[in-house]
Order: C-alpha cells, then structure tokens, then sequence
C-alpha cells in the first residue's frame, strides 16, 4: 500500500513539475507577439502599437489615492485603444530599494514610459532615469525635476487645492446650514481634518479646504490630526472618532484608506473626501469630493512618448486642463443651493478673480502675510529661496507642481503625531495580538 | 474473547509517534503536501479569480526566474530574510522567544543611518563603510541586550520585553527622521546618492553581490557554530532543559546573554546590510515585517542553518511570486497572499504525517 502510494505521489510530482515547467515556456512566448496585435491607430493618428506603460504604485486599490490613479489608466487604456498587456500596474511597492528594481523590471519588460504615484518613490525614480535614459520616468507629487535637470525625469501635480477650497465652500454652506438652523451655534463651528504626515502637500490641502469653509462662514475653526502615514483604516477611524469626540462637526481627510467616512457615517457628521465617491460608503453623511483626475496628464505623456517629443519635466494640471474634479454632490447632504454657489465660485477660480490663498483671508501670529520665502527647489536644505507672496496672494503650484504652501494659519490647530504610548494603548484597546504570545 | 473486545468500543484509527522515519519517505511526504497545497490553491484560483491556475504557477515561477534581474532581487531578499532567520535562531533554539528581530535590525539600520548621514562626506569612504558595519552590530547587540540581561538577572517576560523593543525602535527612527527631514513628509529617500558615501559598492557589477556572499558564508558558519561547537551544545542543552543545564555546570545566565548578544549582532547586520547594501535610505519599514517572517523560516527548518536557505528561498520565491501575479493578472496582491498561507499551512502541516502516524486500529489487530 505504501509503496503505491509513494508511486503515485513520485508521479504526480513529476506530472506537475512538467505541466509548471511547459506552461512557464509558453507564457514567455506569448508575451511578445501580443504586443503587435494591437490597434496601430487612434484618432488623431498616433501610433501607440509600441508603447508599453508601467506603473507604480505605493499601496493598490484599496486606497483611494492609489485606486484614483489606476482609475485613470485604466480610462486611458481605453481610450488610446492600448491592450492589456501594454498597461502593467504594480501595487504595494514601498518606498525604498524594491521601487527602483520594480521601475527596472519595468523597463526590462519593455516599458517606454513608466510611472510612480508616492512622494518616496522619488529619488528613486530619479535613480532609474539617469540608468535608463530612453526611457520617460513621470512621477506625481515630486519635488525634484524642475531643477534635476535629468531629460527623462519628470513631475506632475495638480493645483488640487483649487479643488479642496471648492469641496471647503460646500462643508461651508453645511456648516451654515447647521448654524441656521440653530443645531449649533457660531463658536461651535469646528471642523476636523485628518492628515496624514505634516508636510507642504497635507498642509496646503486642509488649508485651501479650511479657507474654502471660511469663505461661507468666517468664524470656523479647524482641528487637524495626522496619522504619520498614508493608509491605516484603524488609525484614520480613530483620529476621525477623537476629532468628533472633540466637538468638530464636520470631518475631511487627506489619508487614503475608508476609516474617516466610516466613523462619520456610524457618527452622523458630514464628511468631504479626496480622490473618490464616497457615498457608497457613507450614503447619508459623504458630502462632495476632490479629485485630480489624472487622465490628462497620463495621455499627455504617452501621446509626446510615443511620438518621441519631450514633454514638460514640471506639470501642473488645472480646472481647465480637467485634472481637478469635484465629484457631484451628494443632494442628500448638502445645504440648499450648495451647487449655484459651487457654481459661482468655480467661475470666479477660473477667472482668477478670486484666489484661494488671498492674504486678505488669513493670518499667521495675528499678522496679515506680505512676504514668504517657500522651499521651492528642494536642494536638501529645507530652508525656503522662492518669493511666493505677490499681488496680494500666495502662488501656490506656480513655480512647482507639486504643493508647497506650508504656513500654519491662525484657526487651525494642529494635534501632533501619534505618541508611542498612544499607539501601544491603541493596539491594547483593539485586543491587538501583541501581548498574545504565550509562555509556558 | 472476540465478544469481549467488541463490547469495548474503539475509535476507528488512533494516532500513534512514529520512529525515525527514513529521510526519503519525509521528503516523500513533503512533496506530496506541496503538491497537494497547489491542488488546493488550483481550486481556489478558479472558484475566485476563474484563472487557469497553471498559468498563474507559471507566472509565479517567472517572478523570481524570468529575468536575471528578478533572480537577483528573488535572492536579495532571500538573503536578507536569512541573515534576520539565522540571527534569531540561536535564540530560539535556546528556547528565549526573541520577537525583537525586527526593532534590532530597525536600530542597527539607524545606527548605520547616523553614520551615513552626518560624516558621509567627511571620512574617507572604506572608513566610513566599516564604522557603519560595527555601529550597526554594537546597535543591534544593544537592543538584544536589554532583553536578555533582565531576563538572566530578574526573569522578565522576553517575549514582551523584546516586542516593545520593536516599537521604540520604530518611534526612534520616526524620530530621527523628523529631525533630518524638517519638512515633515518623513521620507528620507535615497541619502548620498549622487557621492554614494556609505553605499556597499557592486561586486562583477551585481548590486546585491555582496550582501549574498556574507550571508552565504555567515549561514555555514552558523551551521558549524551550532552543530560542532562548545557554545551551540550548551545553547541547545539549555533550550531542552535549564535544570539539565545547570545540573551539568552550565552557568544558564551567560549563555542566555552571550547568545541574545549573538542574536542582536546578527540582526544589526542585516540592519546594516539593508542600509548600506540594499535601500540607502531609512523608514519604519526597514525590516518590512522580515523580524517576524524570520521566525517562521527558523522553524519551518527546525533551527538547521542549511535547511533555512531552502526555506527563506520558500518565502522569498512565494513573495516575488505574489507581485508577479498581481500584475499579470490584474489580481489584488491579497490573492497571493491567500495561495502563500495555503502552501505555508500545507508545509506545516505536513511536518506532523512525518512526526506521527496514523493506525487504524483494524490493521493493528491484524498485525
């Protein structure tokens, strides 16, 4: 009996190395002839039969931020008719080593343009593009290319915080909703933000959102909260929890994972998300939403790649460009004529008539704002060289995409980061396995 | 007699230990739960995703053998997460449940860290590399020490000593980093990368050369020290009973420190070697969950040095794996993790047919 068995064990063994071993050959032949299968032309008469796109990302699409990019690519695709296998997306790679082997592999897979969506990437990304100068390296958020000077090294960002002031005016026309109606008064308009690290990016983000709020009602304040990282659905649900245990009555979030709108939906209190709809999530609480719709710049690279023409190392995309969106508000929510107010501020944006960062609109210590040295060429220095009060206002995403307004205004208080003992009693509190490790 | 039994119900089979089963018949066994945990993933993969789930093997099988550049990173984490699993297994062995592995590489990187960052371009280069090397070991022993001092001299909790370890290793470099990164993004990114100060250099112009050849050579040395040498008897001597131990005139507390010093030293090495060889830059995620992942290796290969490779090669292959299929297959990486813990189980859980048999009680009569 054994020895049967055994036979039959030895047999399949050997069956199903060779079925493994047969299948690893034909998928490394049919890789390359499925690349001209696809469609030569599309409307305008590019020829993207060639083209091979990667792309990076820190986490997958279980963050917002993350999902929003593949969203886009995935819009892209279609659009430019490209096939599956001339998109290839890699999720979960960290910001260290494994980033520059990951854009590697990429390129050895043939890629003619590759991109990576997390502020860590960076230096690394830059790393690939001086080894593989043929190939173009576009990375979203940085802060490098404009003064790297590598040709195949570029930036993108979008002027988000036009976006994020627009998503503050309709939690303004909420919170003056509730004044109105006698729910709270003035000095109780409190809002909350969850942040995730304290950096330029985060903090132009929930001040354009909080000037937005301000711009409604003048005497809000805000209380912002960080996470110190980008998705932790536990942590982000507590620091909601603690913002309205505070007394906020309305919560937005710059940290990508689902934990924020979910405590506002079991709370009851209105929340602004970034980058997706939330309403399936919090049908009776998600506001409105901004997002950076990143289609425009993906088409605008791959078109100049594939025709081998250069294409900017530093991009900002706008509203008129169609990278800043503030999804449709959600009717159930929202304050009564919240979309002609919308509607008039947007036009005023477009204008230029009206500008988010008016030093007429906030103070730092009191003091109205006429100079600020911002820390535009990141030269490791840390240290700001960039004039970026002119004309009564701060010129944000103007001298770099990526954000670089990081003035702490007065009305805002920021909690900082979590504490070590906070963490632990944290894990604690959750019955976190930490302490489940027995000793005999 | 034959009524009498009967009237005595016995369970259909019965589980009894085996004796020393032939080395053949265990990997015999071994092959065949491999096989079976791929018969069971091959269902899982159809019923969740409707892939063939030959073409998904053979995707896996491509992401760490595809090209050469993905058999080199396949086997740069495969030394990294065997330099941590030789490190904790003296310990372990020892029966001294170190769970610090991954705050003692987290605080040897940092002290490589410290180095690189602040004198990178004042010393001359080879003595900057070797004043890293030995800060990163000293930072690791230290983190080890701790632990296994109060143990040795109060009989602390180590498993909880050296967990709490980790997270103050992990709030120090969140500290640091937010000193040398004022900017408050806390991302170091590549550090010295244009004068490459502290970087271990390529070796035939393989990046991750070097990292493997101290591993490898470090992973023998291992074997020996645990097999053939004066210390690693005692270290098992004391694991199996620390009454035995000291019966015999072995003094428990020093070996219990000079083995977490060994333990520490290991783990501030492969701290070291993911600094300065590998990322060149610091974070939280330095040791990226390997700490932890490492003690599985060690036991899968039952404390065996040699054995380890097969089974950090195990992970490391199943981790490349993951990713490669994530991407063909635009699948979520949570799929692989499944299929990874299904064969994992399976391994496991094959180790108890090898340790024990089942008899039914039928046949044992019949004998």
């Amino acid at each position: 009996m054994k020895k049967i068995l055994a036979i039959i064990l030895s047999l399949m063994l050997v069956i199903g190395l060779a079925a493994c071993g047969a299948k690893t050959d034909n998928g490394d032949t049919t890789a390359a002839p499925d690349n001209s299968e696809s469609k030569p032309a599309d409307a305008t008469g590019i020829d993207y039969s060639e083209m091979k796109i990667g792309l990076i990302c820190l986490h997958d699409e279980n963050s917002t931020y993350d999902n929003n990019f593949i969203i886009a690519m995935n819009e892209v695709k279609e659009e430019l008719g490209l096939s599956d296998d001339q998109v290839l997306i890699k999720t979960n790679i960290g910001e260290d080593d494994s980033c520059l082997t990951t854009a590697e592999e990429l390129v050895d897979e043939g890629c003619n343009i590759i991109f990576a969506d997390s502020f860590g990437h960076e230096t690394y990304i830059m790393q690939a593009a001086q080894d593989n100068p043929d190939v173009q390296f576009c990375h979203a958020t940085g802060t490098h290319a404009h003064t790297a000077n590598i040709p195949n090294f570029h930036n993108a960002f979008a002027s988000i915080y036009e976006g994020r002031f627009l998503a503050g005016v309709a939690a303004g026309m909420k919170v003056k909703e509730m004044i109105d109606s006698g729910k709270i008064t003035t000095d109780q308009a409190k809002i909350g933000y969850v942040g995730a690290f304290p950096y330029a990016e985060v903090k132009s983000g929930y001040t354009s959102f909080f000037l937005g709020v301000r711009y409604i009602v003048p005497e809000a304040t805000m209380e912002v909260t960080f996470t110190n990282s980008w998705f932790d659905i536990a942590l982000e649900r507590e620091a909601a929890l603690k913002l309205i245990n505070d007394g906020c009555v309305l919560i937005s979030q710059h940290a990508d994972s689902e934990g924020a709108p979910k405590a506002c939906e079991e709370k009851a209190i209105p929340n602004v998300a970034y980058n997706i709809n939330t309403a399936s999530i919090g049908p009776n609480t998600a506001l409105v939403s901004s997002r950076i719709n990143w289609a425009p710049y993906y088409k605008l690279a791959i078109e100049a790649t594939a025709q081998g023409k250069s294409f900017d190392a530093d991009w900002t995309g706008t509203i008129a460009t169609g990278s800043v969106e503030l999804l449709e508000v959600n009717e159930k929510v929202a304050a009564e004529g919240t979309d002609a107010k919308l509607a008039e501020v947007k036009a005023a944006l477009e204008a230029g008539t009206l500008k988010v960062y008016d030093t007429k609109t906030f103070t730092l210590d009191g003091k109205t704002l006429d100079t600020y040295l911002a820390d535009v060429d990141d030269d490791g220095t840390f240290t700001g060289e960039t004039e970026a009060i002119s004309d009564g206002y701060f010129h944000e995403s103007e001298y770099r995409s990526a954000p670089y307004f990081d003035i702490e205004i007065d009305g805002i208080t920021t909690l900082r980061p979590y504490s070590f003992y906070s963490r632990i009693s944290f894990l604690l509190k959750r019955g976190h396995n930490v302490l489940c490790f027995k000793q005999k | 007699m034959n009524e009498k039994e009967k009237k005595t119900r016995e369970p259909l089979f019965h589980i009894a230990k085996r004796p020393a089963i032939e080395w053949w018949k265990a990997w015999l066994i071994r092959g065949g739960a491999i096989i079976a945990s791929l018969i069971v993933c091959a269902f899982i993969i159809v019923i969740l995703t409707k892939q063939n789930p030959l073409e998904v093997y053979a995707a896996m099988v491509k992401g760490s053998f595809g090209t050469p550049r993905k058999f080199w990173a396949m086997l740069q984490n495969l030394a990294i997460l065997l330099c941590i699993s030789l490190a904790v297994t003296p310990a372990f062995k020892m029966k001294f449940w170190n769970l610090g592995a991954e705050g003692q590489v987290l605080f040897g990187g940092l002290c490589s860290m410290v180095l690189m960052f602040t004198v990178g371009d004042k010393i001359p280069n080879w003595m900057l590399i070797a004043s890293m090397l030995a800060a990163s070991v000293l930072g690791g022993i230290l983190w080890g020490l701790f632990p296994a001092v109060l143990k040795a001299k109060w009989g602390t909790n180590e498993s909880l000593f050296t967990l709490m370890m980790n997270y103050i290793a992990i709030q120090l470099v969140a500290f640091a980093i937010m000193v040398w990164v004022p900017s408050g993004s806390s991302v170091m990114g590549l550090v010295n990368s244009t004068t490459k100060a502290g970087w271990l250099p390529d070796l035939f112009g393989q990046k991750y050369l070097i990292n493997i050849l101290i591993v490898a050579v470090l992973t023998v040395v291992m074997f020996i020290y645990l097999k053939y040498s004066k210390h690693g008897y005692e270290i098992s001597v004391v694991g199996e009973s620390e009454n035995t131990a000291r019966y015999i005139g072995i003094n428990v507390k020093k070996v219990i420190v000079r083995t977490m010093i060994l333990s520490g030293a290991l783990c501030g090495l492969a701290g070291f070697l993911l600094v300065s060889g590998t990322n060149h830059t610091i974070s939280k995620e330095l040791a990226g969950g390997n700490g932890f992942t490492a003690i599985m290796v060690s036991w899968l290969a039952k404390f065996n040095p040699l054995i380890m490779v097969l089974t950090s090669f195990l992970i490391a292959f199943l981790q490349k794996g993951a990713g490669e299929i994530a991407t063909n297959f635009k699948l979520n990486t949570s799929i692989a993790d499944i299929l990874t813990g299904i064969i994992i189980f399976f391994i496991i859980g094959c180790e108890f047919f090898i340790n024990y048999q089942i008899k039914s009680t039928k046949s044992k009569e019949g004998k």
